[in-house]
This record gives C-alpha cells, sequence and structure tokens, in this order.
C-alpha cells in the first residue's frame, strides 16, 4: 500500500490569521496528502502532542504575531525531548530573513514567507519525504 | 528511522505513547509487519468498552466526544479516540479536522486521539478501524472512542461493530420522517439531539421517540433520546449515564457476548476477503481480464461469461495448489 504523507498544520500563539494555514493545509490535501489541522492558538505542548499522537512526518507552522522566535524553537526542543526530532518542520509567515537563519539552525528545516505559491510548498515537502524514505 | 520491531513493542508494553502511535501508522499503512503485531498485540484486547458516535456533518461530533470524554476521564478512566475523516476520491487527499473542536483534551495524558483518513479502501476500513481500536485497547484504554460521519455503508459498519452506537443528530436533520429515511436511525442505541438549545430541538426529540416506539423493540432495548449542548457541556453525563446503562444491559442480558462474537466473525470474513481480493488480481488474471474486456465489447460474450473465465483460473490455481 503507498505510503501517505501526513502533515499537521497548526497556528501557534496568539494571532487569529488562519487564511494561510488554512489555504495550505487545502493544497496539501489536494496534492493527496493527508493534513491534520489544529485551528488556532495551539501552546507548543499542544502541537508536539498532536504531531506525537497523529504519527505525522511533517508539522508545519503558521505564525503571523511575531512570536516565531520563542515558540518555533520551544517546539523543536519539545518535539526532540519526545523523541519525535525526527519530524520534517517547516514554517510560515512574516518572518524576517535573519530570523529564518536562526530558525534553519534550529532545526526549522524552510521558512516560506509571503509570495511563495502552494505549489513549492507542496514539491518542497514532497522532496523531503522522498529523500528520506 | 525505524525502531526495530521488538524494541517497538516494548515500548508499547512500556505504555509509551509514540510507541503506541508507531505501531497504529504500521497497522494503518498495512505494513509488512503488520499482521504479525497485530497477532502479539491481539491477546492483551478485549478489555476497552467500544462506543461508536456517528451522525450527519456538522452533528458536532467532535465537540460532543471532546466533551464526553471529558466525563469518562473524571470517573478515572482512560480513553482512546478515533476520528474518521474522508479521503478525497480524486486525490487520495484528507483533510483531518476533529482535533479542532478536541482541544479541551489534547494535552491530557490520559487520553490519546487519532485522526484517521478512510482512504477509500474497499470496505477495508471498518477493518482498519477495528485494528486502530484493538491496538489502543491492547495498550490499556479503557474506553474506546470510534467517531465517523454517518454517511455510506462503511461508516455505518464502523459504528456498529462499536457496543454502544450514539447517533448525533440537530435540530435541522429534518422531521422524523428524514430522520427514519436515514439508515442512520437503526443503529442508534442512544439518539442524541445535539445542538439542542436551538429552536425545534423538543419537536425532533418528540418525533423520534414516537417513532423509536413504533420499532420493535431490539433485543429488549429502548433507545434513549438525549437532548446536548455538547460545547457547554448540557446533558453529558446524562449521555454518560446511559452509555453505562447500556453498557450493563449489554453485559446482564449476553448480547456483549454475542456482540463480541459477531465481531470476531465480522473481522476473520474481512481478512479472508480483503486476501482474496489481494490474490485475485495477478499479472495473468489483469492479462485475460483485458482480453476479456475486448471480446464483451464485440459481443463475443458476455460480462457474467467472462467473469466465469476468470473464476475458472482462480480456482484452477487454488487446485494446483
Amino acid at each position: 500500500m503507498e505510503r501517505k504523507i501526513r502533515v499537521l498544520v497548526a497556528k501557534p500563539g496568539l494571532d487569529g490569521h488562519d487564511r494561510g494555514a488554512k489555504v495550505v493545509a487545502s493544497a496539501l490535501r489536494d496534492a493527496g496528502m493527508e493534513v491534520v489541522y489544529t485551528g488556532l492558538h495551539q501552546t507548543p505542548e499542544m502541537i508536539v502532542e498532536a504531531a506525537i499522537q497523529e504519527d505525522v512526518d511533517v508539522v508545519g507552522l503558521s505564525i503571523l504575531s511575531g512570536a516565531h522566535m520563542v515558540l518555533f524553537p520551544k517546539i523543536m526542543k519539545l518535539l526532540k525531548e519526545q523523541g519525535a526530532g525526527d519530524k520534517l518542520v517547516v514554517g510560515g509567515g512574516i518572518i524576517p530573513e535573519d530570523d529564518i537563519q536562526e530558525l534553519n539552525k534550529a532545526g526549522v528545516t524552510k521558512v516560506f514567507t509571503p509570495g511563495t505559491t502552494t505549489t513549492e510548498i507542496v514539491e518542497y515537502i514532497k522532496t523531503e519525504m522522498a529523500s528520506r524514505a | 528511522m525505524a525502531i526495530p520491531r521488538e524494541e517497538l513493542l516494548k515500548r508499547f508494553a512500556g505504555g509509551q505513547r509514540a510507541a503506541l502511535s508507531k505501531i497504529i501508522t504500521l497497522v494503518e499503512n498495512h505494513a509488512t509487519s503488520f499482521p504479525d503485531v497485530l497477532d502479539e498485540l491481539y491477546p492483551r484486547t478485549g478489555k476497552a468498552y467500544r462506543i461508536g458516535v456517528t451522525g450527519p456533518p456538522g452533528a458536532g461530533k467532535s465537540t460532543l466526544v471532546s466533551s464526553l470524554v471529558q466525563t469518562i476521564r473524571t470517573k478515572e478512566k482512560t480513553v482512546g479516540v478515533i476520528a474518521v475523516d474522508p479521503s478525497s476520491p480524486f486525490t487520495g487527499g484528507a483533510l483531518l479536522g476533529d482535533r479542532i473542536r478536541m482541544q479541551d483534551i489534547g494535552t491530557d495524558p490520559g487520553v490519546f486521539v487519532r485522526s484517521m483518513a478512510t482512504r477509500g479502501s474497499l470496505g477495508g476500513l471498518a477493518e482498519a478501524a477495528g485494528d486502530v481500536a484493538d491496538v489502543m485497547d491492547a495498550f490499556g484504554k479503557d474506553v474506546v472512542i470510534t467517531e465517523t460521519v454517518g454517511v455510506g455503508q462503511c461508516e455505518l459498519d464502523i459504528a456498529e461493530a462499536c457496543y454502544t452506537t450514539v447517533v448525533v443528530i440537530v435540530p435541522e436533520s429534518g422531521d422524523a420522517v428524514q430522520a427514519m429515511k436515514a439508515g442512520l436511525m437503526e443503529i442508534a442505541d442512544i439518539l442524541v439531539i445535539n445542538k439542542s438549545d436551538r429552536e425545534g430541538a423538543e419537536q425532533i426529540a418528540r418525533q423520534t421517540r414516537a417513532m423509536f416506539e413504533l420499532r420493535d423493540e431490539r433485543n429488549g432495548w429502548d433507545p434513549p433520546v438525549i437532548l446536548t449542548v455538547a460545547f457547554k457541556g448540557d446533558g453529558i453525563p446524562e449521555l454518560y449515564e446511559h452509555i453505562e446503562k447500556h453498557r450493563q444491559f449489554l453485559a446482564e442480558s449476553g448480547l456483549l457476548e454475542r456482540h463480541r462474537q459477531s465481531n470476531v466473525e465480522a473481522t476473520i470474513k474481512a481478512i479472508v476477503e480483503g486476501d482474496l481480493h489481494s490474490k485475485t488480481w495477478n499479472e495473468a488474471t489483469l492479462g485475460r481480464l483485458e482480453s476479456l474486456v475486448g471480446d464483451v465489447m464485440v459481443g463475443k460474450v458476455t460480462p457474467r461469461q467472462a467473469s466465469g473465465v476468470i473464476l475458472k483460473m482462480i480456482e484452477g490455481r487454488q487446485e494446483g495448489g
């Protein structure tokens, strides 16, 4: 049986802008992936617990509040502590270039900024997953 | 980064949630090691009480499940939740959104929620959902709740495989005749009218109660109709009480045992049929199929005669060993 790519799409923090996350979630579904969408206002603990229970391959984090430098590293730390450090973690939102480099170092492999097409995101995940298989 | 099977089972036995999750994935993907993993876990199953929750989209099933789980947790019981959502028949993708309504139970260590896509499998869904329930059961969950959208035979099968089936509708679900039409109502052990703070709740409750009275009593169980407002938790303790009552009823009347028996029968059948199905189509039969399609198109044989040819091929294969 074909192995489905499972993705968690979550919005950590307090901003209420979930349009982007929903667009990405729909695009990934349309690309044949199984997308677990958890919605707004997720704490890092909630996201990590969902990632473990759902055994997703990819964790996609959308944030527009500016709190990414706090929340993303916290999520990475918790994932590692819980033995789930092998998951591909990607981010999206209004995130400055300098921060992206820091986040990359923390293990957020890719950060998609405004203007990214959904096709790019789909392709990135598919390529990464294929190389890990 | 695959963990060796033995190690995975050891971690599972040690109560590690990540191991539970990985084993569910194996089972869901029908990974090569999945049959013997299930065989290994099977002796540990049979302790969890299984509840099915089903109903039309938007009835508030996930919210209700979340609320019900919180009530069950006050009784010191652990809970596994399987939330089934449809896969797209076109892309095979799925958007699994049940967790949005289950935030309150998301980080409770006594609760494990797993979303599952239907993956459009040929009737294999009920089997797969049953397998996942077995895994949660073996892990030691006291209660396993399976939530499905109540459309389509498959989803109904899943709900019915549970010991207590809760059907959730809303006041807008239409009049009683509409409700009777849907096969949904026949499988209800308990009927919930959710969002009952809306207009028409009392009316639909009355109508469905009258409808249940008309129906032959199902082995002596009269399905109660319960009004809830799931997001506020209204009516949920009452729902739990009725689930308990139904459980007692099943246990005392011997029906629980019969239910288990018929589940075992259905499981064996499903495995046999699944294996037969995968054995039916190989290079030889598929090749023959192609030529037979041509024969039917030009009017040489009928589809039924053509299928006879293929069935003979399969029988011959089995006799030949």
